[in-house]
């Protein structure tokens, strides 16, 4: 990143991460449709990811119109490479059983609802806009998917393994979220977002909530996995995961239905 | 052609069915947001109901197909997303042919008030989500079918 980080690069970058984040988890999430334990499951699935690759459209729809490059959502999502991939590490963390993705997407969502809800008193109106959109639909996400990791942690012996399994993976990637830099820094003096550090109580309210009722225990360590929102540092997996997402369009450059 | 009134556009809308839930019309699901005269530019808003319903670029065109077949020469499409679509935006017009065609109409309490298809009251959530994103799946237990309930948001 230059040294000097101007506003509108700034809000172009926090505008992939909150795209890239949605991006990402709506193609993990699209990789149970047809796979699921039950059919209901799969559908719940797809919705989700459905909504997902939704809201995808409108953020990186907004982040290319910023950018002023011409660059549609499209372009963005097909033709860019893991270096400028601005997600969290947590979202492009593979699907495990089912567990361990209603896990990944509890964790996420909860962050996702707060984080909605203070973009919605953005002083960016159209950021204002897609949250308000957006935070209807990730209501819906966060209630089924705490519903599902109360009911699996609070389950059987073997589904309350499994869930305390998949807290102890996924826990380490919970802290990016809190973290600042100075894009967060530019968002927080042009009153276009929240500092990320002053959603942590909020999270840890709201989940240690769930987790209890899933009669889970939260994990002490407070080490963090970091490098995803930055791009420094993506996990493996990212390139995997665009390898798939994007093979048609490098292969067919500009082929549409 | 004169300009058509804004009354007729209206009626022309409500002629042109949800393509998912083709009982209904656009004006009833509450997606047109409004329908106004730029000069000489028929413009029509338009709110999505779900970020991600595949829908939203089938009912473009499909207002458009229309519009036009009614000789509407220059027409534009705007995209509202605040305030963001909600099931209070539905008409009553709408709800009862939701129900007549066996999906269960949105109820504040955020769930079925009575079975679409026997009327029977004792109900049981199969999922959060249902055939479509704006749907959940739910059962009556009075005659064991199946059937959409069209979510409240």
């Amino acid at each position: 990143m230059a040294d000097k980080l101007n506003k509108n690069d700034a809000l172009f970058q926090f505008l992939l991460r909150l795209g890239d984040n949605t991006l990402v988890l709506g193609h993990r999430v699209s990789e149970w449709c047809g796979h699921s334990p039950v059919l209901e499951e799969d559908i719940a699935l797809a919705n989700t990811a459905l909504d997902m690759i939704g809201q995808t459209q409108f953020w990186l729809g907004l982040a290319g119109e910023v950018e002023g490059k011409g660059r549609t959502a499209d372009n963005l999502a097909f033709l860019r490479d893991v270096w400028d991939f601005r997600n969290l590490l947590l979202v492009e963390q593979p699907n495990g059983d089912f567990g361990q993705t209603m896990m990944r997407q509890f964790l996420f969502d909860a962050w996702h609802s707060i984080m909605l809800g203070r973009l919605m008193k953005s002083s960016d109106q159209r950021i204002a806009d897609i949250a308000e959109k957006a935070s209807k639909e990730v209501a819906y996400h966060l209630e089924r998917s705490a519903d599902t990791v109360a009911g699996l942690g609070d389950g059987t012996e073997e589904s309350h393994a499994k869930m305390q399994t998949a807290l102890d993976l996924l826990w380490p990637y919970i802290g990016e979220m809190f973290v600042g830099d100075e894009v967060d820094a530019e968002m927080v003096k042009a009153g276009v977002a929240p500092d990320p550090a002053s959603l942590r109580d909020e999270y840890d309210a709201l989940v240690g909530r769930v987790l209890a009722d899933a009669t889970l225990t939260t994990p002490d360590s407070k080490f963090a996995h970091k490098g995803g929102k930055t791009g420094m540092r993506h996990s493996e997996h990212l390139g995997h995961i665009l390898t798939q997402m994007q093979w048609l369009q490098r292969a067919y450059p500009g082929a549409t239905w | 052609m004169s300009k058509p009134s804004l009354k007729q556009v209206w009626e022309w809308l409500d002629a042109v069915p949800d393509p998912e839930i083709p009982v209904i019309s656009l004006v009833d699901l509450g997606i047109i947001r409004d329908v106004d005269w730029q000069e000489d530019t028929l413009c029509v808003t338009v709110t999505p109901t779900y970020s991600g319903c595949p829908a939203t670029s089938i009912i473009n065109l499909d207002i458009e197909t229309a519009l036009r077949d009614h000789g509407v020469e220059k027409l534009e499409l705007k995209r509202q997303l605040s305030p963001a679509w909600t099931t209070d935006w539905l008409t009553d017009k709408g709800r009862e042919k939701l129900e007549k065609y066996g999906i269960a109409p949105p109820q504040p309490a955020g769930g079925p008030k009575r079975c679409p298809l026997c009327g029977g009251t004792d109900l049981e959530k199969i999922s959060q989500f249902g055939s479509t994103p704006c749907k959940a799946h739910w059962r009556c237990r009075a005659c064991a079918e199946p059937f959409d309930y069209f979510k409240c948001i």
